[in-house]
């Protein structure tokens, strides 16, 4: 009899693990920042593509935030959307319907790009988003030229905290002066990625290709 | 490389400081010869030994266990054929109640039958009365010549007119007397019938006991090899249970795979209810998770519905009466009918959110959602298909207690036999190193000759002219006669 109940304690010892929960987050948080200066409001259709692509990729749990950059971006009120995905999947459809329809009603609204470019308060804006998530993977989507530019009453020269979140930079499109001279897009590529690497960024990326951005999202865990 | 400069003698040719140093310490090795060989046997006879002690202790060990694996094989084939016959004289017990409890009525039946059939065959053998004597004499005067008398004429003509209607009423009665024969004959076949049905019912039963007997007589005869303990008897239950293991390993992937598509089909909608951002351990999602615990407790309700119904013997369920296993049986078939029923209700709720996400994605790219093709009758077979796999997944998970129960008891036999076969090869491995350790230590001693062959040459010329007394009696001999008996090669 005791030969044939001898399965049961591998039995117990292999449901143990399922008692304990894992208290790490699996969690993914986005904060896209979308470029709305000057000519590049005009790149806004590839920017809801890029929306919408998050959408239909984000699970429940999952956190996703449309903020706009513009002259000074380190403000609550340039979040064009946010949500929190809840775990009912009828009800994450319902977010995420009321998601695009927010990004479809502010491309819409939108007249004209701001004079300015303030991607640091957008990037500082979305690191204070992220945190506050407490998910497990944080990324920030730049999409812009990554050209900024302030004015003078701005001051965003000094270090930012970007510890455990990873950049990237999506459809950073070329500048006339870049094509007269390819090493300004280089070295303003080369600063940024300097610059995110400093504040403790754990990756930097920059995808122009947007006909892959399951590239960017490989291997999440 | 400072110290090795020092050894030398001239630091600036060194092929001649060793061919020097070489030579001094030729005498030196010759005066130590007995201490080095003694030195180098026992330090590889320090290696060997305890080799050679363990592959004992692993061959004898695997021949122990050989002995214990002997021992489980034969009392579990005992116990198998034991049930076999049991199972075998339980089918001609009830063969026996159910057909020869009969053959009393049955041949009480053929005997009203055959007694019938010979009174009707006695009446059949009855013949019609002879036409009367008078028909002869009658016959003869008829044969009288006529002599032209007008009134013996017509008195012959009556006679001939008389003999033809007593003929013609003799071959009616005959006719009548055959036709009712024929009639007593055909009214024989239903009861010839009859009797053929019974006899090869009886003749069915026969061949059914002579089955059975032989099938006895065939366990009887595996019963008394493994009483005898024989070689045979060995082989061809370890055969037979490493051909019942593959078989049932073979059946267990094949559940494995269904159980693979179970979890795909129950995953998505666990999702929704246990909620897919909750991880329990690393990347196990604790829907997951939940879809397994489903899987596993249909498999273990299909475990004690099977055991319940004496399929499978896993459990030492001997003290659980009649009673309490119908129960067992009802309980679990219910609880595997809702879990049945939970999963069709899932599959459902999974193609409605995988149509959910579809629109969702299509209105995401801007497309309208297409309202004509959703009215389609064929887009519901995929719906109707899951919930048909959905309902039966769970009862062809239940069977793979018959295989299972196989594979834990062949599995025993194999693995046991496995077992030892790498203690064996193990056991040689180690011989194999023993012999091979005690072979260089040999080997080494011979070098260790080799190098002083000149004093040793010297040594042997002196014995042989009869001068080296001091040295056969103080030391070894150079040459030693090659060892006969006693040497251990493998």
């Amino acid at each position: 009899m005791m030969r044939r109940l001898r399965f049961i304690p591998f039995l117990v010892l292999a449901l143990l693990p399922a008692s304990c929960a894992d208290q790490r987050s699996h969690a993914q948080a986005i904060y896209m920042l979308v470029d709305t200066s000057g000519t590049y409001s005009q790149e806004l259709d590839k920017a809801q593509r890029i929306v919408s692509y998050l959408l239909g990729t984000l699970k429940s749990g999952d956190s996703l935030a449309v903020a706009r950059v513009k002259s000074r971006s380190f403000s609550e009120k340039d979040i064009i959307a946010k949500a929190t995905f809840t775990k009912d999947p009828m009800q994450v459809n319902n977010q995420k319907r009321s998601f695009a329809d927010k990004i479809g009603t502010f491309k819409a609204d939108l007249k004209k790009g701001s004079a300015y470019t303030d991607i640091t308060g957008g990037v500082i804006q979305g690191a204070e988003f992220l945190n506050e998530t407490e998910a497990g993977q944080k990324t920030i989507l730049i999409f812009s030229d990554m050209q900024e530019e302030l004015d003078y009453k701005t001051v965003r020269d000094f270090p930012i905290d970007l510890k455990g979140i990873r950049i990237i930079a999506l459809n950073v499109t070329k500048l006339t002066t870049d094509n007269v001279d390819p090493r300004r897009y280089m070295g303003r590529l080369e600063w940024w990625e300097k610059r995110a690497r400093a504040a403790g960024a754990t990756d930097w990326k920059v995808v122009n290709d947007l006909e892959h951005l399951e590239r960017i999202f490989k291997g999440r865990g | 490389m400072d110290s090795w400069q020092a050894l030398l003698i001239w630091p600036g040719n060194p092929v001649l400081s060793v061919l020097v140093l070489f030579v001094m310490a030729i005498p030196i090795l010759y005066g130590a010869r007995q201490a080095m060989h003694s030195l180098l046997h026992a330090l590889f006879r320090a290696i060997s030994n305890p080799l050679r002690l363990g592959s004992h202790w692993l061959f004898k060990t695997a021949e122990e266990l050989r002995q214990r694996n002997k021992l489980v094989l034969l009392s579990h084939g005992r116990e198998e054929i034991s049930q076999g016959i049991v199972k075998e004289f339980d089918r001609v017990t009830s063969l026996v109640q159910r057909d020869l409890h009969g053959y009393p009525a049955l041949q009480r039946k053929l005997m009203d039958e055959i007694t019938r059939i010979e009174e009707d065959f006695q009446k059949c053998g009855e013949v019609p009365p002879p036409p009367p004597e008078w028909t002869k004499a009658v016959a003869a005067i008829a044969k009288i010549k006529s002599s032209g008398d007008g009134l013996v004429e017509r008195i012959l003509e009556d006679i001939s007119d008389s003999i033809d209607d007593v003929y013609e009423k003799v071959v009616a009665e005959y006719r009548e007397s055959s036709t009712k024969r024929h009639n007593i004959l055909k009214g024989f076949m239903p009861f010839w019938r009859s009797v053929d049905q019974s006899l090869n019912r009886v003749d069915k039963n026969l061949n059914g006991l002579k089955e059975s007997a032989a099938k006895i007589d065939e366990q009887m005869e595996k019963y008394t090899q493994i009483n005898a303990n024989t070689e045979k008897a060995e082989h061809t239950l370890t055969s037979s249970a490493t051909t019942l293991f593959v078989i049932s390993l073979l059946v267990m992937l094949i559940a494995a795979g269904g159980a693979f598509v179970n979890f795909w089909l129950i995953e998505r909608p666990m999702e929704a209810m246990v909620g897919g951002s909750e991880y329990i351990y690393g990347n196990l999602q604790a829907s997951y998770l939940a879809a397994m615990v489903i899987i596993f407790f249909e498999t273990l309700m299909g475990l004690f519905l099977m055991e319940s119904l004496g399929y499978t013997h896993l459990f030492p369920l001997n003290g659980v009466n009649n009673s309490m296993r119908r129960w067992m049986v009802w309980i679990s078939l219910t609880i595997l009918l809702i879990l049945a029923g939970v999963e069709v209700a899932l599959a459902v709720m999974r193609d409605m959110i995988v149509a959910a996400d579809v629109a969702l994605k299509q209105e995401l790219a801007g497309s309208a959602v297409t309202a004509a093709a959703t009215a389609s009758w064929a887009l519901n077979i995929p719906k109707a298909a899951q919930m048909i796999l959905g309902f039966t997944l769970p009862f062809a998970l239940a069977f793979v207690a018959i295989p299972l129960e196989y594979l834990i008891h062949s599995g025993r036999t194999v693995f046991g036999a496995l077992l030892v076969l790498g203690i064996r090869g193990l056991g040689f491995a180690t011989r194999f190193l023993s012999s091979m350790t005690r072979q260089i230590g040999k080997g080494t001693e011979y070098l260790y000759d080799a190098v002083i062959f000149l004093p040793l040459i010297i040594e042997r010329v002196l014995v042989n002219r009869g001068l080296g007394t001091a040295g056969a009696s103080g030391g070894r001999a150079a040459f030693p006669k090659r060892a006969t008996s006693g040497e251990h090669i493998l």
